[in-house]
């Protein structure tokens, strides 16, 4: 049973990992704005290549 | 009526037909021109008519040439990176910010655009070598997103984020979760081998977890119940430290002299829960600023025109360097930061600003004008006889009203009963303890820690904030927007509601114009039409929009008497609108009326003139009405008196209607009401309430788009809302209800965990199910009685 405090050490550390991880998060400032990358994210980045003359949009064009 | 297909504004002057798309001027072709040329028309396809009609004066942004200007604005400089952020007011939707984040398809100087949403500001990185600062801001004006650069960016301090709460809150969390964890094997109290064995370390682990959860967490709570017991104050916090303290205390007795298991559990939940209260009370609208000076309305600078060798030279020029007796130039639409006297040109001022007063001004050379005031015209010079520090508008916030913390007389709910709380626990403590020293002094220290513990009013300390936190939430989506949750409180027990007049009560876009005199012919009400349509002058335009004729006739020539008014030809039919001197009428009439007003001359016949009149805002009547049954109600105005009758009708009997009052006057007159003990609301909307706002209980800025900047204040309204006004008293004096009755709730919770304590038979599971459930519960109560209350109002 003397596994039980190397599991304890370990859950305890895997817990502490993930507490340094979101203060850092915070600290980062990444809680500051929590609308903007929801709408952000669902941009897809295209550019719309548009000829006057038909005025149609002819393709798109990934960006990237 | 087509409307446009880039702001979605109907075209009302003119439609412009372009790529098969209507628009409602060359401003909003040209942005969609720009973007269509640049490959983003995805803008459009984003959201429907996303745009901003651009209001560009290129001229206006000059100053950005300046080194000690631009020096201030960057916020990083070095090279060939230039970082810089702007608040952009008229960021609305999410083509807003996809546009914005796609800037550098426009100009390759700029190398990345970052959009805050929440906070309607801009982060920019930039190339100065390929795009000036300058440039730059005007090439975000001309695709309708103009920053907004004031005298407030140029004192700016980085104010720091503080997140501090976050982190308590984070660590109180973590610390709770591992200690529920590590404390349940114990609840059960099964005497089995295994637990026996590894008890120890469960109980030291614990005694770990808590250490960051009482000394960095809940340190507030010390500090607080500190700074309270030093002035003499018996604050809800004083119970809470004990509490705490006591729990930690006689936990780590308990597991060092191997007596028990300890209330760690406890003690992390009820600091994670306090917690959880003080954040979930603080909403904040990052896009709204509640202090807000004069700074945010002024220029950041000024041209200032010098002589030297015989050379004139225009300069821009900080606004604070400005010195008296300089030489300044204010173009149209430019706002006046200093108090100056005239040397050329013809001035026509809006202090709409700053008295409330909708007329413009006209003045001339060697006359006086003063700060805050908007010139509408052509350009005048100006020299200056105060700087903008000691001008007369801004002295108006040397008054203390502003310095003075403004929480200080007000006692809260949660505060006035804390103190009854306190001693109530106290004695019982001291009586359990005293008993059981006789009976049996083995248990008395515990009976005194348990009454301590169990009595720490967690729930008490969550029901304000919770309960005042949702109405917070509820007033801000339906448009009241308010700084922190203690203003529901206040709002609960005002008296006496003082409103400003115009723009208050009185819509600032719409005027309707009412026609006095000789009946106008269909003919002469087109060439009234075309010759308004022709001039650019404020009266003219809005007339044009009011009369919104069918038909209009094109003048064959058109003349423009500066000061004066207009002379249009009509196929040798004659039309003079404008003043009364202008148009054959005697001054004298004009004045005895009081009012603004276009007159009309036809064929060298006076014909008779059209009045503005403010319209009120729907609904006010009622609102009045309904407010005075249990308050006095009183309407200041910055107005001559020539609405007196019309204000009257409005209102009931015993209201109060005062005019001409000045900024200083009106802040005199809420002081004056609070001396007589009356607990005072401000209602207002401009620079001119801005000393009542600060001096009044509550003071509520009413804004038409809350986007634009109100002054320092407690709650920014919407004012579509402000005919329901009354319900939301009603709901605020609900929530003062729904807190009283969670005080008894979770008086209940403490008489029945005090029973258990004071019979010495509290066992650390007892107070782990108490604990939360109390918190839990009051929490659900709250937030479920704010939601039907608010329900039932129909808010």
């Amino acid at each position: 049973m003397s596994i039980i405090y190397m599991l304890l050490a370990i859950s305890v550390v895997v817990a502490i990992i993930f507490f340094v991880a979101f203060i850092v998060s915070v600290k980062k400032g990444q809680y500051d704005d929590v609308y903007t990358p929801s709408v952000r994210m669902l941009f897809d980045d295209e550019l719309v290549k548009t000829d006057l003359k038909e005025n149609q949009p002819v393709k798109k064009v990934k960006s990237n | 009526m087509e409307s446009c297909f880039h702001c979605g504004e109907d075209c009302l002057d003119e439609l412009i037909a372009y790529d098969k798309k209507s628009f409602c001027c060359s401003g909003c072709k040209t942005v969609f021109e720009i973007l269509n040329s640049n490959d983003l028309s995805y803008y459009y396809d984003l959201e429907k008519t996303p745009g901003i009609s651009p209001k560009l004066n290129e001229g206006k942004y000059d100053y950005l040439e300046n080194t000690e200007i631009l020096d201030k604005l960057l916020e990083f400089d070095h090279e060939s990176t230039q970082i810089v952020s702007f608040s952009i007011p008229s960021i609305h939707c999410s083509s807003c910010i996809w546009i914005l984040e796609n800037l550098n398809k426009l100009n390759k100087g700029i190398k990345s655009s970052q959009v805050d949403f929440p906070k309607k500001t801009i982060r920019l990185s930039f190339s100065s070598e390929q795009i000036s600062l300058k440039n730059l801001v005007i090439l975000m004006a001309r695709i309708g997103y103009e920053p907004n650069i004031s005298l407030e960016n140029f004192d700016k301090k980085e104010a720091g984020v503080d997140r501090s709460l976050i982190y308590k809150l984070g660590v109180a969390g973590f610390a709770f979760g591992n200690i529920m964890f590590l404390s349940f094997p114990e609840y059960f109290e099964i005497n089995e081998f295994w637990l026996d064995q590894f008890k120890h370390l469960f109980r030291w682990l614990m005694f770990s977890f808590s250490l960051p959860v009482v000394f960095y967490s809940g340190k507030d709570y010390f500090i607080s119940a500190y700074k309270g017991l030093r002035s003499g104050i018996l604050n809800i916090d004083v119970p809470i430290a004990l509490g705490i303290f006591v729990l930690f205390i006689r936990s780590t007795a308990e597991i060092a002299l191997d007596l028990g298991t300890g209330f760690f559990d406890s003690l992390s939940g009820l600091v994670f829960f306090l917690l959880l209260g003080k954040f979930f009370q603080q909403k904040t609208y990052s896009f709204l600023s509640f202090e807000r000076d004069y700074k945010s309305y002024f220029p950041i600078a000024i041209t200032r025109v010098s002589s030297e060798n015989e050379k004139t030279i225009e300069e821009q020029i900080q606004v604070y360097k400005i010195k008296k007796g300089d030489t300044v130039l204010i173009r149209n639409e430019e706002l006046i930061p200093m108090d100056a006297e005239i040397l050329e040109g013809k001035a026509n001022i809006d202090y709409s600003f700053v008295t409330g007063e909708a007329d413009l001004v006209k003045k001339t050379n060697g006359e006086k004008v003063y700060a805050g005031g908007r010139q509408k015209g052509n350009l005048i010079k100006l020299k200056v006889l105060k700087p903008v520090e000691q001008s007369y508008l801004t002295e108006l916030w040397s008054n203390e009203v502003f310095q003075k913390d403004r929480l200080s007389g007000f006692q809260s709910l949660t505060n006035k009963i804390s103190k009854n709380f306190t001693i109530a626990v106290l004695s019982i403590a001291v009586l359990a303890t005293s008993f059981w020293l006789f009976v049996d002094p083995s248990i008395a220290w515990n009976v005194f820690t348990a009454v301590l513990i169990i009595a720490c009013p967690c729930a008490i300390a969550l029901a304000a904030p919770f309960t005042l936190g949702n109405l917070l939430r509820i007033f801000g989506k339906k448009g009241l927007y308010l700084k922190d949750a203690s203003v529901i409180e206040r709002m609960a027990a005002i008296d006496t509601v003082v409103f400003d007049k115009t723009g208050t009560i009185t819509t600032t876009g719409q005027t309707t114009a009412v026609y006095e005199g000789l009946d106008l012919t269909e003919e002469e009400l087109q060439m009234l039409g075309g010759s308004l349509k022709a001039s650019s002058h404020p009266l003219s335009r809005s007339l044009y929009s009011i009369l919104n004729n069918n038909g209009i006739q094109t003048p064959d020539s058109y003349k423009e008497y500066v000061g004066a008014g207009i002379e249009c030809d009509f196929k040798g039919k004659r039309i003079r609108i404008g003043s009364a001197k202008f148009t054959g009428e005697s001054d004298l009439m004009e004045n005895a009326m009081g009012k603004t007003a276009v007159h009309i001359n036809s064929n060298e016949q006076y014909k008779g003139c059209f009045s503005f009149k403010n319209t009120y805002r729907k609904g006010m009547s009622s609102l009045f009405k309904k407010l005075s049954k249990d308050k006095y109600l009183i309407i200041l105005s910055g107005d001559n008196e020539g609405e007196r009758d019309r204000l009257k009708s409005l209102l009931p009997i015993e209201s109060g209607i005062h005019f001409n009052q000045k900024p200083g006057d009106k802040l005199e007159f809420i002081k004056q009401l609070q001396h007589g003990g009356r607990k005072v609301m401000m209602v207002g909307d401009g620079l001119n309430d801005a000393g009542a706002l600060a001096q009044s209980e509550i003071g509520i800025a009413v804004s038409e788009d809350i986007n634009v900047f109100s002054p320092a204040c407690d709650g920014v309204m919407d004012a579509s809302i402000l005919s329901n006004f009354d319900d939301y008293f009603q709901l605020a004096k609900k929530g003062v209800g729904i807190i009283q009755t969670s005080f008894l709730l979770s008086l209940v919770y403490n008489v029945t965990g005090l029973v258990f304590a004071v019979t010495g038979n509290l066992l650390p599971v007892v107070a782990a199910i108490l604990m939360p459930l109390s918190s839990i519960s009051i929490v659900v109560f709250t937030t479920l009685a704010t939601q039907f209350a608010s329900r039932r109002l129909k808010i």
